[in-house]
């Protein structure tokens, strides 16, 4: 393997793993605020890039525009569906969570499946992010997958900023580390939950949104998502947002070098991962000691 | 009656309705029966994990998967093959990977194994989904399906619809009696004290790690049976036996029917493979028949709702109202 091949492998991995991140993060944040497993999460990355595919014609050219209005969309959706089915959880067991967002994955799918049927859809990228960065010979690195990856960064960065330098990240801290006492403090925890939950749902429905134009909107997309972010937050440690983003990362280049190296058994390169790790750390990298 | 003779009654009252049932369904109706029973074993497996020893497993359909397979690929290509060859070859291989799957997920508690049981059976499911050893993506088919002889007499032939029937309400009866007795051995006792109380369990001297690993093989073993009764039911396998949706799906049986009781994980069973036949079927759903996972899934949002107790407790409402106002956890678990 030449460097050039490498660098793009790289680039690849990295736009992936960013990509899990901004899903598993709010997979992450959600169980480790609320306890809420959420099966449904998945669906939200399908939404997404659903989403991305009914509203292109709508915006055209704008494509920034195009990923506000979604957010937007689905952080309202989030909202809703904290307020109608999640705020019921809470106070249940896993098990009952599982149940339930295990119904609303199919209640999810069979609405994709009537709003918009089974075949494959893809999404044409407007003109000024087609393009290709020439890399010397006869390769080139797609435009779009570094706008992707400059994008997932920047709102890595943001993520830091609200989490450690603003009130409401103060809350959000304060509602992982210890709930009861959150709550003795004074903090709103039921708009704190829908709020936290409303982000989660932005953030996967905007990584779909992101992904849709690279990859195909297919029926699946969404368990398969589902499985690998919660490898990436079992990696990670539940409930840390920095052990989402290594383990994002790592998840990323092992998936994409199995590829390359493996291709016969590329889908267990990242469970294989998983379990070493369990082996040497059952919590996780930067889970807490239980 | 006795408590004790009450049991005993309806086990013989109802493996009499099952020797019977045959001679009053349409072959449509038997198939059913033959794929409720089998689920019935697979929710019966997985009770034993989640309602007895409390562990949530995410992945169970890997053992019911690979029980599946190990059957298909043991079987010759073109003769039947031998159930002495093909039972025990399934039955082990599903519990060696149990062995070596549960030894890695059990050192890790609550939603961590919830999740690591997923992506483990996510990896079995890779592997039959992505190598060439069995077909990939497409499954492959079990031509002809297998025969029981003992010095050349044939003893059961799978190829006859009521001999299947028979032989798998009969793994059924087994699997219910065997369960039975686990629930009432010092082992059972050991496994519902984990599950109330691991950390005491401990204290008390239980080695509880490997209690949870011999319930995590045990039921895995008994999946991997239900896996090898549908493959030849079916005469065919593929990846989607071993996909998270099967998993789910077994999880939502026990649910439905209610925890920690042999009597829920069937009657889950049956409820659930009856509702999606009847919200699948477009006599009676007419077009909302292609629907089906619309109308199943608010289904289930609505039983989480309003029986968080499962059906089992529905049972019990009119005794709980008088006693105590609603259905509080202690009294499902005595009643039990």
């Amino acid at each position: 393997m030449d460097l050039t091949t490498f660098l793009i492998q790289c680039l690849n991995a990295v736009q992936y793993g960013l990509l899990l991140f901004l899903v598993a993060s709010g997979l992450t944040l959600i169980f480790g605020i609320m306890g809420v497993i959420n099966l449904a999460h998945g669906s939200f990355y399908m939404i997404g890039a659903y989403m991305a595919f009914a509203l292109a014609p709508l915006f055209g050219d704008q494509f920034v525009l195009q990923l506000f209005a979604g957010v937007l969309l689905a952080a309202v959706l989030g909202f809703v569906l904290e307020w109608v089915f999640y705020s019921y959880l809470y106070q249940r067991d896993h098990l009952q969570q599982v149940l339930m967002t295990y119904a609303l994955i199919l209640v999810f799918e069979e609405c994709r499946s009537i709003l918009f049927g089974n075949d494959v859809h893809g999404i044409t990228l407007p003109p000024w992010l087609s393009g290709g960065i020439p890399l010397g010979g006869m390769m080139t690195y797609p435009l779009y997958n570094l706008f992707a990856s400059g994008l997932c960064l920047l709102l890595a960065a943001g993520l830091y900023v609200v989490i450690h330098r603003t009130r409401l990240g103060m809350m959000i801290r304060a509602g992982s580390s210890n709930r009861d006492m959150a709550r003795g403090l004074g903090i709103p925890v039921r708009l704190l939950y829908r709020l936290v939950f409303a982000a989660g749902v932005a953030l996967a429905a905007l990584a779909g949104m992101v992904a849709a134009p690279s990859t195909s909107i297919y029926p699946g997309m969404g368990g398969h998502i589902l499985i690998i972010c919660f490898v990436v937050v079992v990696i990670g440690g539940i409930g840390s947002i920095w052990g989402a983003l290594v383990a994002a990362l790592l998840v990323g280049f092992v998936d994409t070098f199995g590829k390359v190296f493996f291709a016969q058994f590329s889908g267990l390169s990242v469970y294989l991962l998983m379990a070493v790790i369990l082996i040497w750390r059952p919590q996780g990298l930067f889970g807490k000691a239980s | 009656m006795t408590s004790r003779t009450l049991p005993i009654l309806m086990t013989v009252l109802i493996a009499a309705l099952l020797a019977v049932l045959p001679a009053l369904l349409s072959p449509y109706q038997q198939d059913l029966a033959v794929r409720i029973m089998i689920y019935a074993i697979f929710a019966l497996s997985l009770g034993l994990l989640v309602g007895k020893t409390g562990l949530v497993s995410m992945g169970h359909a890997a053992f019911f998967g690979i029980g599946a397979y190990v059957t298909v690929l043991a079987s010759p290509e073109y003769e039947a093959g031998s159930l002495l060859v093909m039972v025990p070859l399934a039955l082990l291989a599903a519990g060696a990977y149990a062995l070596v799957v549960g030894a890695l997920c059990l050192r890790t508690r609550g939603v961590y194994f919830i999740m690591v049981t997923l992506a483990f059976a996510q990896m079995a499911y890779f592997i039959f989904h992505d190598t060439a050893i069995a077909g990939g993506s497409d499954g492959i088919f079990l031509n002809v399906k297998p025969v029981l002889m003992i010095a050349d007499h044939t003893l059961l032939d799978f190829a006859e619809a009521k001999t299947l029937y028979y032989f798998v309400a009969g793994a059924l009866l087994s699997c219910f009696l065997l369960l039975a007795l686990i629930h009432r051995s010092r082992f059972g006792h050991a496994l519902a004290g984990i599950r109330s109380n691991e950390q005491r369990m401990r204290a008390a001297g239980f080695q509880t790690y490997w209690y949870k690993l011999a319930a995590f093989v045990i039921a895995a073993v008994l999946a991997g049976l239900a896996g090898m009764l549908i493959a030849v039911k079916n005469g065919s396998v593929n990846p989607e036996m071993l996909s998270w949706h099967e998993s789910g799906a077994v999880l939502m049986m026990i649910i439905l029917g209610g925890l920690g009781t042999l009597r829920g994980a069937v009657l889950g069973a049956v409820a659930f493979i009856l509702l999606k036949e009847l919200f699948a079927s477009e006599a009676l759903m007419g077009q909302l028949a292609v629907h089906w996972q619309l109308t199943l899934g608010i289904t289930m949002i609505v039983f989480v709702a309003f029986l968080p107790n499962g059906l089992i407790g529905l049972a019990k409402w009119p005794k709980l109202t008088r006693r105590a106002g609603a259905a509080t956890p202690s009294a499902i678990k005595s009643a039990s």
